[in-house]
Protein backbone atom coordinates (compact mmCIF):
# COMPACT_ATOMS: atom_id res chain seq x y z
CA UNK A 1 0.00 0.00 0.00
CA UNK A 2 1.36 3.20 -0.98
CA UNK A 3 2.34 4.01 -3.95
CA UNK A 4 -0.18 5.91 -6.29
CA UNK A 5 -0.55 5.30 -9.91
CA UNK A 6 1.56 4.83 -12.30
CA UNK A 7 1.77 7.70 -15.13
CA UNK A 8 1.17 7.33 -18.69
CA UNK A 9 4.39 5.92 -19.79
CA UNK A 10 3.65 2.23 -20.48
CA UNK A 11 5.93 1.97 -23.23
CA UNK A 12 8.84 -0.08 -22.77
CA UNK A 13 11.85 2.12 -24.54
CA UNK A 14 11.75 5.24 -26.59
CA UNK A 15 8.13 7.29 -27.31
CA UNK A 16 6.09 9.01 -25.13
CA UNK A 17 2.59 7.25 -24.32
CA UNK A 18 -0.21 9.58 -24.06
CA UNK A 19 -3.79 9.40 -22.92
CA UNK A 20 -6.59 11.23 -22.53
CA UNK A 21 -6.31 14.39 -24.11
CA UNK A 22 -10.40 14.87 -24.78
CA UNK A 23 -12.62 12.49 -23.15
CA UNK A 24 -14.91 10.06 -25.45
CA UNK A 25 -17.04 8.18 -23.60
CA UNK A 26 -18.27 10.56 -20.88
CA UNK A 27 -20.99 10.59 -17.74
CA UNK A 28 -22.81 14.21 -17.02
CA UNK A 29 -23.27 15.83 -13.35
CA UNK A 30 -23.11 14.02 -10.03
CA UNK A 31 -24.83 15.21 -6.63
CA UNK A 32 -24.22 14.65 -3.46
CA UNK A 33 -25.11 16.00 0.08
CA UNK A 34 -24.56 14.68 3.50
CA UNK A 35 -28.09 14.32 5.92
CA UNK A 36 -28.85 12.80 9.24
CA UNK A 37 -27.61 9.16 8.52
CA UNK A 38 -24.51 9.91 6.00
CA UNK A 39 -24.20 10.84 2.65
CA UNK A 40 -26.64 10.46 -0.02
CA UNK A 41 -25.38 10.55 -3.51
CA UNK A 42 -27.33 10.63 -6.63
CA UNK A 43 -26.65 10.27 -10.86
CA UNK A 44 -28.44 9.38 -13.97
CA UNK A 45 -26.88 5.96 -15.50
CA UNK A 46 -26.18 7.34 -18.98
CA UNK A 47 -22.48 7.97 -20.19
CA UNK A 48 -22.57 9.53 -23.59
CA UNK A 49 -20.50 9.09 -26.68
CA UNK A 50 -19.82 13.12 -27.83
CA UNK A 51 -23.27 14.24 -28.45
CA UNK A 52 -25.05 10.64 -28.65
CA UNK A 53 -26.50 9.25 -25.46
CA UNK A 54 -24.74 5.53 -26.07
CA UNK A 55 -25.08 3.92 -22.65
CA UNK A 56 -27.58 4.05 -20.73
CA UNK A 57 -27.37 1.49 -18.21
CA UNK A 58 -24.20 2.90 -16.70
CA UNK A 59 -23.32 2.72 -13.31
CA UNK A 60 -21.62 6.16 -12.27
CA UNK A 61 -21.89 4.98 -8.07
CA UNK A 62 -19.42 2.69 -6.79
CA UNK A 63 -19.01 1.40 -3.18
CA UNK A 64 -15.28 2.05 -1.86
CA UNK A 65 -14.53 -0.18 1.17
CA UNK A 66 -16.98 -0.21 4.29
CA UNK A 67 -17.35 3.23 4.22
CA UNK A 68 -17.25 5.40 1.31
CA UNK A 69 -18.81 6.07 -1.62
CA UNK A 70 -17.42 7.26 -5.16
CA UNK A 71 -19.54 8.62 -7.60
CA UNK A 72 -17.75 9.99 -11.33
CA UNK A 73 -18.56 12.47 -14.05
CA UNK A 74 -15.90 12.92 -17.03
CA UNK A 75 -14.44 10.18 -18.97
CA UNK A 76 -15.62 6.62 -17.96
CA UNK A 77 -12.97 4.40 -18.79
CA UNK A 78 -10.85 6.98 -16.36
CA UNK A 79 -13.06 6.17 -13.74
CA UNK A 80 -12.36 2.48 -14.48
CA UNK A 81 -9.03 2.81 -13.93
CA UNK A 82 -9.39 4.63 -10.42
CA UNK A 83 -11.71 1.85 -9.29
CA UNK A 84 -9.59 -0.12 -10.43
CA UNK A 85 -6.75 1.83 -8.11
CA UNK A 86 -9.31 2.16 -5.23
CA UNK A 87 -9.40 -1.79 -5.64
CA UNK A 88 -6.17 -2.59 -5.10
CA UNK A 89 -6.16 -0.15 -2.15
CA UNK A 90 -9.02 -1.54 -0.52
CA UNK A 91 -7.42 -5.12 -0.86
CA UNK A 92 -4.38 -4.36 1.25
CA UNK A 93 -5.81 -2.32 3.24
CA UNK A 94 -8.50 -5.32 4.13
CA UNK A 95 -5.54 -8.03 4.25
CA UNK A 96 -3.99 -6.34 7.27
CA UNK A 97 -7.00 -7.29 9.07
CA UNK A 98 -6.04 -5.14 11.88
CA UNK A 99 -8.90 -3.49 12.91
CA UNK A 100 -7.96 -0.20 11.24
CA UNK A 101 -9.51 1.02 7.83
CA UNK A 102 -9.78 3.86 5.11
CA UNK A 103 -12.00 6.34 6.11
CA UNK A 104 -13.40 8.56 3.26
CA UNK A 105 -11.14 11.19 4.17
CA UNK A 106 -7.83 8.93 3.68
CA UNK A 107 -9.73 7.83 0.00
CA UNK A 108 -10.45 11.12 -0.76
CA UNK A 109 -6.72 12.73 -0.04
CA UNK A 110 -5.48 9.68 -1.76
CA UNK A 111 -7.63 10.69 -4.97
CA UNK A 112 -5.93 14.09 -4.50
CA UNK A 113 -2.26 12.75 -4.47
CA UNK A 114 -2.98 10.64 -7.83
CA UNK A 115 -5.49 13.17 -9.84
CA UNK A 116 -2.44 16.22 -9.35
CA UNK A 117 0.22 14.28 -9.94
CA UNK A 118 -1.40 13.16 -13.27
CA UNK A 119 -2.20 16.69 -13.98
CA UNK A 120 1.14 17.89 -13.67
CA UNK A 121 2.65 14.92 -16.03
CA UNK A 122 -0.08 16.49 -18.38
CA UNK A 123 -2.07 13.30 -18.72
CA UNK A 124 -4.77 13.89 -16.37
CA UNK A 125 -7.71 11.40 -15.45
CA UNK A 126 -9.98 13.48 -17.14
CA UNK A 127 -13.21 12.92 -14.42
CA UNK A 128 -14.57 14.84 -12.03
CA UNK A 129 -14.72 12.63 -8.25
CA UNK A 130 -17.20 12.54 -5.54
CA UNK A 131 -16.35 11.20 -2.35
CA UNK A 132 -18.56 10.70 0.27
CA UNK A 133 -18.60 8.71 3.39
CA UNK A 134 -19.26 8.15 7.09
CA UNK A 135 -16.78 6.72 9.74
CA UNK A 136 -17.04 6.25 13.34
CA UNK A 137 -14.15 8.52 14.95
CA UNK A 138 -13.01 9.48 18.95
CA UNK A 139 -15.44 12.22 18.68
CA UNK A 140 -18.43 9.89 17.47
CA UNK A 141 -20.02 9.54 13.54
CA UNK A 142 -17.81 11.53 11.26
CA UNK A 143 -20.09 12.26 7.76
CA UNK A 144 -17.13 13.47 5.04
CA UNK A 145 -18.28 15.17 1.66
CA UNK A 146 -15.88 15.85 -0.99
CA UNK A 147 -14.73 16.60 -4.22
CA UNK A 148 -11.77 16.16 -6.89
CA UNK A 149 -11.34 17.40 -10.03
CA UNK A 150 -9.47 16.07 -12.87
CA UNK A 151 -6.65 19.23 -12.01
CA UNK A 152 -6.42 18.40 -8.44
CA UNK A 153 -8.79 20.78 -6.82
CA UNK A 154 -9.82 19.62 -3.94
CA UNK A 155 -12.23 20.41 -0.96
CA UNK A 156 -14.88 19.64 1.33
CA UNK A 157 -18.79 20.79 1.57
CA UNK A 158 -21.90 19.85 2.90
CA UNK A 159 -23.47 19.37 -0.69
CA UNK A 160 -21.11 18.91 -4.30
CA UNK A 161 -22.61 18.68 -7.33
CA UNK A 162 -20.28 17.95 -10.29
CA UNK A 163 -21.03 19.16 -14.34
CA UNK A 164 -23.67 20.92 -15.18
CA UNK A 165 -24.86 20.41 -11.37
CA UNK A 166 -22.53 23.09 -10.45
CA UNK A 167 -24.66 25.33 -12.18
CA UNK A 168 -28.12 23.90 -12.19
CA UNK A 169 -28.42 22.37 -8.98
CA UNK A 170 -25.89 24.07 -6.37
CA UNK A 171 -27.76 27.14 -6.30
CA UNK A 172 -30.94 24.88 -5.05
CA UNK A 173 -28.34 22.72 -2.61
CA UNK A 174 -27.43 26.37 -1.22
CA UNK A 175 -30.98 27.42 -0.56
CA UNK A 176 -32.56 24.04 0.67
CA UNK A 177 -30.08 21.95 2.46
CA UNK A 178 -30.08 22.39 6.21
CA UNK A 179 -28.24 19.79 8.54
CA UNK A 180 -29.57 16.87 9.64
CA UNK A 181 -31.97 16.43 7.01
CA UNK A 182 -33.88 13.04 6.88
CA UNK A 183 -33.65 10.54 4.26
CA UNK A 184 -36.91 11.30 2.61
CA UNK A 185 -36.09 14.94 2.50
CA UNK A 186 -32.67 14.20 1.20
CA UNK A 187 -33.90 12.29 -1.21
CA UNK A 188 -36.92 14.68 -2.55
CA UNK A 189 -34.17 17.27 -2.55
CA UNK A 190 -31.90 15.42 -4.60
CA UNK A 191 -34.67 14.53 -7.12
CA UNK A 192 -35.51 18.42 -7.40
CA UNK A 193 -31.97 18.80 -8.68
CA UNK A 194 -31.64 15.81 -10.73
CA UNK A 195 -35.08 16.66 -12.53
CA UNK A 196 -33.83 20.70 -13.58
CA UNK A 197 -30.49 18.22 -14.69
CA UNK A 198 -32.82 16.11 -16.90
CA UNK A 199 -35.30 19.40 -18.42
CA UNK A 200 -31.81 21.71 -19.03
CA UNK A 201 -28.68 19.32 -19.04
CA UNK A 202 -28.75 17.61 -22.73
CA UNK A 203 -26.51 14.91 -21.86
CA UNK A 204 -28.86 13.55 -19.05
CA UNK A 205 -31.17 10.55 -19.12
CA UNK A 206 -34.22 9.83 -17.59
CA UNK A 207 -32.97 6.98 -15.66
CA UNK A 208 -31.22 7.57 -12.19
CA UNK A 209 -29.60 6.00 -9.11
CA UNK A 210 -29.45 6.80 -5.83
CA UNK A 211 -26.89 5.74 -2.96
CA UNK A 212 -26.66 6.55 0.08
CA UNK A 213 -23.70 5.59 2.88
CA UNK A 214 -24.60 5.57 6.91
CA UNK A 215 -22.40 3.72 9.46
CA UNK A 216 -24.43 0.04 8.09
CA UNK A 217 -23.04 0.06 5.03
CA UNK A 218 -23.29 1.35 1.37
CA UNK A 219 -26.70 1.18 -0.26
CA UNK A 220 -27.06 1.51 -3.84
CA UNK A 221 -30.81 1.37 -5.42
CA UNK A 222 -31.82 0.30 -7.89
CA UNK A 223 -32.52 2.92 -11.37
CA UNK A 224 -35.93 4.26 -11.82
CA UNK A 225 -37.16 7.14 -13.72
CA UNK A 226 -38.61 10.30 -12.36
CA UNK A 227 -41.73 11.88 -14.22
CA UNK A 228 -41.65 14.92 -16.43
CA UNK A 229 -43.87 17.25 -17.80
CA UNK A 230 -44.15 18.54 -20.92
CA UNK A 231 -47.72 19.97 -21.37
CA UNK A 232 -46.75 23.29 -21.68
CA UNK A 233 -49.19 24.86 -24.55
CA UNK A 234 -46.34 26.05 -26.58
CA UNK A 235 -45.46 22.61 -26.69
CA UNK A 236 -48.74 21.58 -28.54
CA UNK A 237 -48.44 23.24 -32.00
CA UNK A 238 -44.87 24.50 -31.96
CA UNK A 239 -45.65 25.88 -35.63
CA UNK A 240 -48.89 27.20 -34.60
CA UNK A 241 -47.86 30.51 -35.43
CA UNK A 242 -44.85 29.95 -37.84
CA UNK A 243 -44.71 31.53 -41.48
CA UNK A 244 -44.43 29.39 -44.15
CA UNK A 245 -44.21 26.06 -45.09
CA UNK A 246 -42.51 24.79 -42.50
CA UNK B 1 28.22 -16.67 23.77
CA UNK B 2 31.11 -18.11 21.50
CA UNK B 3 33.15 -18.07 18.45
CA UNK B 4 32.53 -20.78 16.27
CA UNK B 5 32.84 -21.28 12.67
CA UNK B 6 29.26 -20.22 11.28
CA UNK B 7 29.45 -16.99 12.62
CA UNK B 8 31.68 -15.23 10.28
CA UNK B 9 28.88 -13.99 8.01
CA UNK B 10 25.17 -13.18 8.31
CA UNK B 11 24.30 -15.23 5.62
CA UNK B 12 25.47 -18.33 7.06
CA UNK B 13 23.39 -21.19 8.81
CA UNK B 14 24.86 -22.97 11.19
CA UNK B 15 23.88 -26.82 11.46
CA UNK B 16 21.60 -26.12 14.66
CA UNK B 17 19.17 -24.05 12.27
CA UNK B 18 20.97 -20.68 13.77
CA UNK B 19 22.15 -17.53 12.29
CA UNK B 20 24.73 -16.09 15.08
CA UNK B 21 25.58 -12.60 14.08
CA UNK B 22 21.32 -11.82 13.96
CA UNK B 23 21.92 -13.47 17.90
CA UNK B 24 24.91 -11.32 18.43
CA UNK B 25 23.12 -8.53 16.91
CA UNK B 26 20.45 -9.03 19.58
CA UNK B 27 22.96 -8.95 22.19
CA UNK B 28 24.07 -5.25 22.05
CA UNK B 29 20.66 -4.62 22.28
CA UNK B 30 21.35 -6.19 26.04
CA UNK B 31 24.81 -3.72 26.32
CA UNK B 32 22.32 -0.77 25.57
CA UNK B 33 20.57 0.48 28.96
CA UNK B 34 17.43 0.26 29.81
CA UNK B 35 13.87 1.01 28.55
CA UNK B 36 10.86 0.17 29.39
CA UNK B 37 7.45 0.89 27.52
CA UNK B 38 3.77 -0.27 28.56
CA UNK B 39 0.63 0.78 27.77
CA UNK B 40 -3.64 0.94 28.80
CA UNK B 41 -6.35 0.87 26.23
CA UNK B 42 -5.58 4.59 25.37
CA UNK B 43 -2.23 5.62 26.43
CA UNK B 44 1.52 4.31 26.01
CA UNK B 45 4.13 5.10 27.87
CA UNK B 46 7.84 4.78 27.28
CA UNK B 47 10.85 5.67 29.90
CA UNK B 48 14.67 5.04 29.43
CA UNK B 49 17.47 5.19 32.14
CA UNK B 50 19.65 7.53 31.13
CA UNK B 51 23.50 6.78 30.76
CA UNK B 52 26.00 9.30 30.15
CA UNK B 53 29.63 8.28 28.56
CA UNK B 54 31.24 10.11 31.94
CA UNK B 55 30.70 12.87 33.78
CA UNK B 56 31.38 15.63 31.90
CA UNK B 57 29.20 14.70 28.96
CA UNK B 58 25.54 14.78 28.08
CA UNK B 59 23.17 11.72 28.36
CA UNK B 60 22.41 9.66 25.33
CA UNK B 61 19.35 10.24 23.50
CA UNK B 62 17.16 6.98 23.71
CA UNK B 63 13.43 8.53 22.91
CA UNK B 64 12.32 9.44 19.60
CA UNK B 65 9.14 10.98 18.64
CA UNK B 66 8.49 9.50 15.63
CA UNK B 67 5.17 11.45 14.48
CA UNK B 68 2.55 12.84 16.63
CA UNK B 69 0.70 9.67 17.46
CA UNK B 70 4.16 7.85 17.72
CA UNK B 71 7.61 7.23 19.13
CA UNK B 72 10.33 5.38 19.94
CA UNK B 73 12.81 4.33 22.82
CA UNK B 74 15.89 2.05 21.60
CA UNK B 75 18.54 0.37 23.51
CA UNK B 76 22.04 -0.91 21.19
CA UNK B 77 23.85 0.85 19.23
CA UNK B 78 22.12 4.35 19.42
CA UNK B 79 23.75 5.44 15.94
CA UNK B 80 21.52 2.59 14.23
CA UNK B 81 18.38 3.90 16.22
CA UNK B 82 19.13 7.01 15.05
CA UNK B 83 19.15 6.13 11.31
CA UNK B 84 15.89 4.16 12.20
CA UNK B 85 14.48 6.55 13.86
CA UNK B 86 15.28 8.88 10.87
CA UNK B 87 13.46 6.29 8.73
CA UNK B 88 10.34 5.96 10.52
CA UNK B 89 9.72 9.68 10.77
CA UNK B 90 9.81 9.45 7.08
CA UNK B 91 6.82 6.61 6.63
CA UNK B 92 4.85 8.56 8.86
CA UNK B 93 5.00 11.99 7.27
CA UNK B 94 5.11 9.65 3.61
CA UNK B 95 1.84 8.56 4.87
CA UNK B 96 0.19 11.59 5.84
CA UNK B 97 0.92 13.19 2.63
CA UNK B 98 -0.82 10.51 0.55
CA UNK B 99 -3.59 10.15 3.23
CA UNK B 100 -3.75 12.84 5.62
CA UNK B 101 -4.22 10.47 8.35
CA UNK B 102 -1.89 8.77 11.25
CA UNK B 103 0.20 5.85 9.89
CA UNK B 104 -1.51 2.74 12.02
CA UNK B 105 1.13 1.60 14.38
CA UNK B 106 1.03 -1.90 13.71
CA UNK B 107 1.98 -1.04 9.99
CA UNK B 108 4.93 1.18 10.97
CA UNK B 109 5.90 -1.57 13.44
CA UNK B 110 6.13 -3.72 10.31
CA UNK B 111 7.99 -1.83 8.27
CA UNK B 112 11.00 -1.55 10.12
CA UNK B 113 10.58 -5.13 10.56
CA UNK B 114 10.85 -5.33 7.02
CA UNK B 115 13.77 -3.19 7.22
CA UNK B 116 15.79 -5.25 10.29
CA UNK B 117 14.87 -8.81 7.90
CA UNK B 118 17.11 -7.74 4.70
CA UNK B 119 19.75 -6.69 6.65
CA UNK B 120 19.97 -10.51 7.84
CA UNK B 121 19.57 -11.85 4.98
CA UNK B 122 22.46 -9.83 2.72
CA UNK B 123 26.15 -10.74 2.99
CA UNK B 124 26.81 -7.27 2.55
CA UNK B 125 24.95 -5.71 5.23
CA UNK B 126 25.27 -6.40 8.93
CA UNK B 127 22.26 -6.31 11.18
CA UNK B 128 20.92 -3.53 12.95
CA UNK B 129 22.57 -3.51 17.01
CA UNK B 130 19.59 -1.94 18.61
CA UNK B 131 15.97 -2.85 19.71
CA UNK B 132 13.33 -0.39 19.78
CA UNK B 133 10.25 -0.38 21.34
CA UNK B 134 7.40 1.54 19.56
CA UNK B 135 4.68 3.44 21.41
CA UNK B 136 1.94 5.06 19.46
CA UNK B 137 -1.97 5.60 19.29
CA UNK B 138 -4.29 5.02 16.19
CA UNK B 139 -7.89 3.80 15.48
CA UNK B 140 -8.15 1.19 17.45
CA UNK B 141 -6.50 2.18 20.54
CA UNK B 142 -2.86 2.54 22.62
CA UNK B 143 -0.33 -0.11 21.00
CA UNK B 144 3.53 -1.13 22.30
CA UNK B 145 5.58 -3.04 20.13
CA UNK B 146 9.11 -4.57 20.35
CA UNK B 147 11.21 -5.11 16.94
CA UNK B 148 14.68 -6.72 17.44
CA UNK B 149 17.34 -6.76 15.14
CA UNK B 150 16.00 -10.25 14.04
CA UNK B 151 13.21 -8.53 11.79
CA UNK B 152 10.83 -9.79 14.39
CA UNK B 153 8.30 -7.86 16.47
CA UNK B 154 5.65 -8.28 18.76
CA UNK B 155 2.71 -6.59 20.90
CA UNK B 156 3.43 -6.10 24.38
CA UNK B 157 1.47 -4.83 27.04
CA UNK B 158 4.36 -3.95 29.00
CA UNK B 159 8.31 -4.57 28.22
CA UNK B 160 11.64 -3.68 29.22
CA UNK B 161 15.46 -4.23 27.33
CA UNK B 162 18.58 -3.24 27.65
CA UNK B 163 20.72 -3.77 30.74
CA UNK B 164 19.26 -5.15 33.83
CA UNK B 165 15.67 -5.12 32.04
CA UNK B 166 15.04 -8.56 33.73
CA UNK B 167 14.76 -6.57 37.12
CA UNK B 168 12.18 -4.50 35.26
CA UNK B 169 10.36 -7.36 33.48
CA UNK B 170 9.91 -9.26 36.82
CA UNK B 171 8.63 -5.89 38.37
CA UNK B 172 5.94 -5.36 35.27
CA UNK B 173 4.98 -8.97 35.20
CA UNK B 174 3.69 -8.94 38.77
CA UNK B 175 1.61 -5.76 37.73
CA UNK B 176 0.72 -5.57 33.60
CA UNK B 177 -2.89 -7.99 34.03
CA UNK B 178 -4.47 -4.04 35.13
CA UNK B 179 -2.48 -2.09 32.61
CA UNK B 180 -5.30 -1.70 30.70
CA UNK B 181 -7.67 0.08 32.67
CA UNK B 182 -4.72 2.28 34.19
CA UNK B 183 -4.63 6.18 33.82
CA UNK B 184 -1.84 7.37 32.65
CA UNK B 185 -0.60 8.58 35.64
CA UNK B 186 -0.65 5.79 37.02
CA UNK B 187 1.08 4.34 34.10
CA UNK B 188 4.14 6.70 34.44
CA UNK B 189 4.57 5.80 38.17
CA UNK B 190 4.77 2.12 37.01
CA UNK B 191 7.39 3.08 34.12
CA UNK B 192 9.56 4.64 36.41
CA UNK B 193 9.14 2.36 39.03
CA UNK B 194 10.38 0.01 36.54
CA UNK B 195 13.50 1.82 36.05
CA UNK B 196 14.14 2.21 38.84
CA UNK B 197 14.81 -1.72 39.37
CA UNK B 198 17.15 -1.84 36.82
CA UNK B 199 18.96 1.20 38.34
CA UNK B 200 20.27 -1.06 41.52
CA UNK B 201 20.05 0.81 44.14
CA UNK B 202 21.15 4.10 42.42
CA UNK B 203 18.81 7.09 43.32
CA UNK B 204 16.01 7.38 40.86
CA UNK B 205 15.97 11.38 40.01
CA UNK B 206 14.65 12.98 36.69
CA UNK B 207 18.84 13.80 35.59
CA UNK B 208 18.85 9.79 35.26
CA UNK B 209 15.79 9.02 33.24
CA UNK B 210 13.46 9.80 30.08
CA UNK B 211 9.52 9.42 29.86
CA UNK B 212 7.55 9.85 27.24
CA UNK B 213 3.54 9.87 26.46
CA UNK B 214 1.48 9.98 24.22
CA UNK B 215 -2.77 8.69 24.07
CA UNK B 216 -6.11 9.42 23.83
CA UNK B 217 -8.90 11.73 26.21
CA UNK B 218 -11.49 10.31 26.77
CA UNK B 219 -13.35 12.86 25.19
CA UNK B 220 -11.37 11.71 22.25
CA UNK B 221 -8.93 14.24 22.07
CA UNK B 222 -5.44 13.24 21.31
CA UNK B 223 -2.69 13.82 23.69
CA UNK B 224 0.84 13.61 21.24
CA UNK B 225 3.70 12.05 21.98
CA UNK B 226 5.80 14.26 24.10
CA UNK B 227 8.63 13.76 26.70
CA UNK B 228 7.34 14.55 30.00
CA UNK B 229 9.58 17.20 31.58
CA UNK B 230 12.41 17.35 34.33
CA UNK B 231 10.28 19.03 36.78
CA UNK B 232 6.91 16.82 36.15
CA UNK B 233 9.41 14.07 36.17
CA UNK B 234 10.62 15.00 39.76
CA UNK B 235 7.74 15.59 41.40
CA UNK B 236 5.89 12.20 40.60
CA UNK B 237 9.39 10.66 41.57
CA UNK B 238 8.90 12.51 44.72
CA UNK B 239 5.18 11.65 44.96
CA UNK B 240 6.09 8.08 44.97
CA UNK B 241 8.89 8.14 46.83
CA UNK B 242 6.24 10.03 50.42
CA UNK B 243 3.78 7.10 49.13
CA UNK B 244 6.83 4.49 49.97
CA UNK B 245 8.28 5.59 53.03
CA UNK B 246 4.88 6.13 54.98
CA UNK B 247 3.85 2.99 55.24
CA UNK B 248 7.45 1.80 56.37
CA UNK B 249 7.70 4.26 58.85
CA UNK B 250 3.97 3.46 60.73
CA UNK B 251 5.27 -0.12 60.83
CA UNK B 252 9.32 0.55 62.57
CA UNK B 253 7.00 2.33 65.14
CA UNK B 254 4.65 -0.94 65.69
CA UNK B 255 7.80 -2.91 66.01
CA UNK B 256 9.55 -0.22 68.67
CA UNK B 257 6.10 -0.41 70.91
CA UNK B 258 6.33 -4.52 71.05
CA UNK B 259 7.93 -6.22 73.63
CA UNK B 260 11.31 -6.43 74.03
CA UNK B 261 12.23 -9.92 72.01
CA UNK B 262 13.62 -12.71 74.50
CA UNK B 263 16.98 -13.20 75.49
CA UNK B 264 17.89 -16.28 76.55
Amino acid sequence: MGSHAEGGSQAAGGGQTQRTQYPYVTGTSVIALKYKDGVIMACDTGASYGSTLRYKSVERIKAVGKHSLIGASGEFSDFQEILRYLDELTLSDHMWDDGNSLGPKEIHSYLTRVMYNRRNKFDPLWNSLVLGGVKKGPKGDEKYLGMVNMIGTHFEENHIATGFGNHLAIPILRAEWHEDMTFEEAVKLVEKCLLVLLYRDRSSINKFQIAKITTEGSTIYPPYSLKTYWGFSHFENPAQGAVGSW
Amino acid sequence: MFRNQYDTDVTTWSPAGRLFQVEYAMEAVKQGSACVGLRSRTHAVLAAANKAASELSSHQRKVFRVADHAGVALAGLTADGRVLSRFLRNECINHSFVYEAPLPVSRLALRLADKAQVCTQRSWKRPYGVGLLVAGLDETGAHLYYNCPSGNYFEYQAFAIGSRSQAAKTFLERRFKGYNDYTPEQLIKDALSAIKETLQGDKLTSSNCTVAIVGRKDDGTIEPFEMIDAKRIQEIIDSMEIAEEAPAVASSMEESSDAAPMDI
